[in-house]
């Protein structure tokens, strides 16, 4: 039967997913035509939701930027005479070629993401679904199991890059009654979103990775911590429980062994700190979420003080797949000591923002301009931004490096678990370390005095620079706080809160002393080194920039030149944005 | 004091004792107890701090160091309406700051705020999750994406007219 479905991630909701699906079932209603419509997850193409696929006897045809409008026509031309409207189209039916979004693409983690319907069990049953679990418990020791983990040469993606089998195989030889295996979906870099995409869109295959780990190392209860900011991840996963439950894939005596497995969900209550595994598990015991001092680590002791194993969402979602196609064919992928697929979440000033999954090795040229279409508006590229807070910025520069856990720590920035946000030249690295420090200042849970305060300081001289009253000895100083804060913090939170600072401070230093010597911003950013002036030559006298100054420094009557009064001017920027002729120019 | 509270809170704190007897002193289930209180009432009122601290037999003192650690409590009722702009990293470079002063303009109140008439409050979030849609808000659960100040104007004319 010919199968119609919707892209319902958080993406496709936010752009009106549901009003294409609603109006979907009701033409199917009117029409009285015979077609399955379903709800899938992210299909990836984030920028040109709402994603509608139909998928006949002629191959898949993947809709984009679908809206209510547009519903009718598809139906009746698509649908009802057999005629596909070209013009929507982003893939074509049997067709070899591929939007270069995805030909570059290797799908692991994402293997049913926008395939499958999240709510259905047997659809994920039907794509090998839960066939991993009993492989292993029919056929293979906890032992082996790790063996095949270690030898896959898996890292975790949660930001570490520890090699997961070793941690598992810590957490099994922990003297222990009672285990615990923890997936952390946290996803706490302000720019990221692979953990939620892979929840809602395939919440089993992170359900069955948990089952493989909590096999190998012999724990009879999980927990899934996931924000409460994640709402239709959270619905989805408890369906998808609940359906588990129900078969008996959880319980006790699964799939007719001896062993039992359940899991609970936990939701996280918004501390971005509550990502790094000891106050997350401190969170699950209902205090507050700060750290504590390693060793000794969770692998020893950890939830209610048991053995407690804590991988993330991607590298759990990445287990079955090594279970069913062996170690060897993850290991394939990639490079020397970074193996398999990464999953980026590409967002910023690039053209394509969305979900990609690459072969590790690929380089970031690649990901940026082949995958993600370059620079959004045809500006000029920068800069990635790649760890969130904990991370730091790689420039154009240095496009050709291999994405590899140990080739960007070299760089000063971390793989982090996969925000990559590309910056243009319109973007101020000052101005970037400054928006990371607020955040991480904010989220520092003050157990630390070097964090907790070290950082405070670092905000308030990187504030001084934007506002053009930064001296020089300033990022001497920066650098100085910098290396005491790494040194002397307790957890990931501070040790990695500077490197924002130090890698802009490393390729971008000139920027800074712009902001100090020249008082200017060149990327033309912060509001308080830069004027708006009227291009006389462009200015057509239409009026709308004066009508909307808020604070009406603007002159001129209709029909004449414009002119901003630099003395009432607040520089929010409304006029620049509202001009229709570009005869507003920031200098 | 039970009495006033309700009834899906109270059932929950049931849960919450029966979880208490069986895990000792183990307060692994108050966070979850107090987002059920939050859930009831919009935010955690002090009777629900005193009445889960009686209960439960956990220092009010410990309960409120919980509630104010995590973001997502509030000790206060928000607005009607409830605008949550993004100001995560991709909203950030595709201009938020233009969108929040914006906000701060027509609202006449800071982010944590709620306006005087109990129509609006203003909060800030680190990715509401559809970056490519950048800048982002959401007016209670209704998202608005790609803004400019001026898209931002009609929302809210939008909602004040409702
Ligand atoms: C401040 C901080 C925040 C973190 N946030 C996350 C997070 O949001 N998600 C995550 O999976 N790991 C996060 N981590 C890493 C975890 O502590 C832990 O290493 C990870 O969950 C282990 O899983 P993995 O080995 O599968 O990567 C964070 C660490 C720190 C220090
Ligand atoms: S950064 Fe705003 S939605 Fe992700």
């Amino acid at each position: 039967m010919v199968e119609v479905k919707v892209g319902l991630g958080t993406c496709g909701i936010s752009a009106g997913g549901y009003t294409v699906y609603d109006e979907l079932k009701i033409e199917k209603d009117k029409n009285n035509i015979d077609f399955e419509l379903k709800e899938t997850g992210c299909m990836g193409m984030c920028y040109r939701e709402v994603l509608v696929e139909i998928n006949d006897d002629n191959g898949k045809w993947l809709y984009a930027e679908v809206d209510k409008a547009k519903v009718k026509k598809i139906v009746e031309d698509h649908l009802i005479s057999g005629n596909p409207v070209e013009e929507w189209l982003v893939k074509i039916g049997k067709s070899e070629s591929e939007d270069p979004f995805f030909e570059k693409q290797k799908r692991i983690v994402l293997r049913n993401c926008g395939e499958i319907d999240p709510n259905s069990i047997d659809e994920y049953v039907g794509m090998e679904g839960y066939s991993a679990i009993q492989k292993v418990i029919n056929d293979d020791s906890p032992e082996e199991v790790i063996k095949s983990i270690t030898d896959s040469g898996l890292r975790g993606r949660g930001g570490g890059g520890f090699p997961t089998g070793l941690k598992w195989k810590f957490t099994r030889e922990a003297p222990g009654d009672k285990k615990y295996i923890i997936c952390n979906a946290d996803e706490g870099d302000p720019g990221a979103f692979m953990d939620r995409s892979v929840l809602e869109g395939d919440p089993h295959s992170v359900i069955e990775g948990m089952m493989i780990a909590a096999y190998a190392i012999g724990a009879e209860y999980g927990y899934i911590y996931v924000r409460a900011e994640y709402p239709k991840a959270i619905e989805r996963l408890r369906t998808a429980l609940g359906q588990a439950t129900e078969k008996g894939y959880i319980g006790k005596g699964i799939f007719g062994s001896k062993i039992n497995f359940d899991i609970k969900i936990k939701e996280g209550a918004g501390a971005f700190v509550c990502g790094e595994e000891t106050a997350l598990i401190a969170s699950i015991e209902g205090k507050r979420g700060i750290p504590r001092v390693r060793p000794p680590f969770p692998a020893v002791k950890g939830l209610w003080g048991k053995p407690t194993n804590i991988n993330n969402v991607e590298t759990l979602a990445n287990i079955p797949w090594i279970i069913n196609n062996g170690p060897e064919a993850f290991a394939s992928m990639g490079t020397e000591k970074s193996k398999g697929t990464k999953v980026f979440a590409l967002a910023g000033k690039i053209a394509k923002s969305g979900l990609a999954e690459v072969p590790m090795g690929m380089t970031i040229n690649e990901v940026v301009f082949e995958i993600g279409g370059g620079i959004k508006g045809g500006g000029k590229f920068k800069a990635v931004q790649m760890g969130g807070p904990s991370g730091g910025c790689i420039p154009a520069s240095m496009g050709d490096l291999k994405i590899d856990y140990d080739e960007i720590t070299k760089t000063g920035a971390i793989m982090g678990s996969g925000g990559m946000v590309v910056l243009d030249e319109t973007t101020c690295m000052v101005d970037l370390a400054k928006f990371f420090l607020t955040f991480t200042q904010n989220e520092s849970c003050g157990k630390c005095t070097f964090c907790r305060i070290g950082t405070k300081r670092m905000l308030e001289i990187l504030e001084k620079i934007t506002l053009g009253k930064g001296e020089e000895k300033d990022l001497d100083l920066l650098e100085e706080l910098s290396y005491k804060i790494k040194e002397s913090s307790l957890c990931g939170l501070g040790q990695t809160a500077p490197n924002p600072v130090l890698t802009t401070l490393k390729y971008y230093r000139e920027e800074y002393e712009a902001h100090i010597r020249d008082k200017k911003c060149p990327a033309h950013s912060c509001a308080a080194l830069i004027e708006y002036k009227v291009i006389p030559d462009k200015c057509t006298g239409c009026t709308l920039c004066a009508r909307n100054c808020p604070v009406d420094a603007i002159e001129g009557s209709v029909k004449e030149i414009h002119w901003i009064d630099p003395e009432k001017c607040i520089k929010c920027s409304l006029c620049f944005q509202a001009c229709k002729f570009d005869a507003i120019e920031k200098i | 004091m039970g009495e006033n509270l309700s009834k899906e809170l109270n059932l929950n704190i049931k849960e919450f004792k029966i979880d208490l007897l069986k895990n000792g002193s183990d307060p692994g289930a108050l966070i979850p107890l107090l987002q059920s209180a939050q859930d009831s009432y919009g935010y955690v009122p002090e009777k629900v701090i005193n009445y889960i601290s009686e209960f439960a037999e956990i220092p009010a003192a410990e309960i409120y160091g919980v509630v104010t650690f995590y973001s997502q409590f509030r000790l206060k009722p928000l607005g009607k309406y409830i605008v949550k702009v993004c100001e995560g990293t991709a909203c950030h470079v595709n201009g938020a700051k233009s969108i929040v002063d914006m906000l701060l303009n027509e609202l006449g109140i800071g982010v944590g705020e709620t306006s005087d008439d109990g129509m609006f409050s203003l909060l800030s979030v680190a990715c509401l999750g559809c970056c490519s849609l950048a800048p982002v808000m959401m007016v209670n659960e209704e998202t608005f994406g790609s803004l400019t100040p001026d898209k931002v104007r009609k929302v809210l004319k939008k909602y004040r007219q409702k």
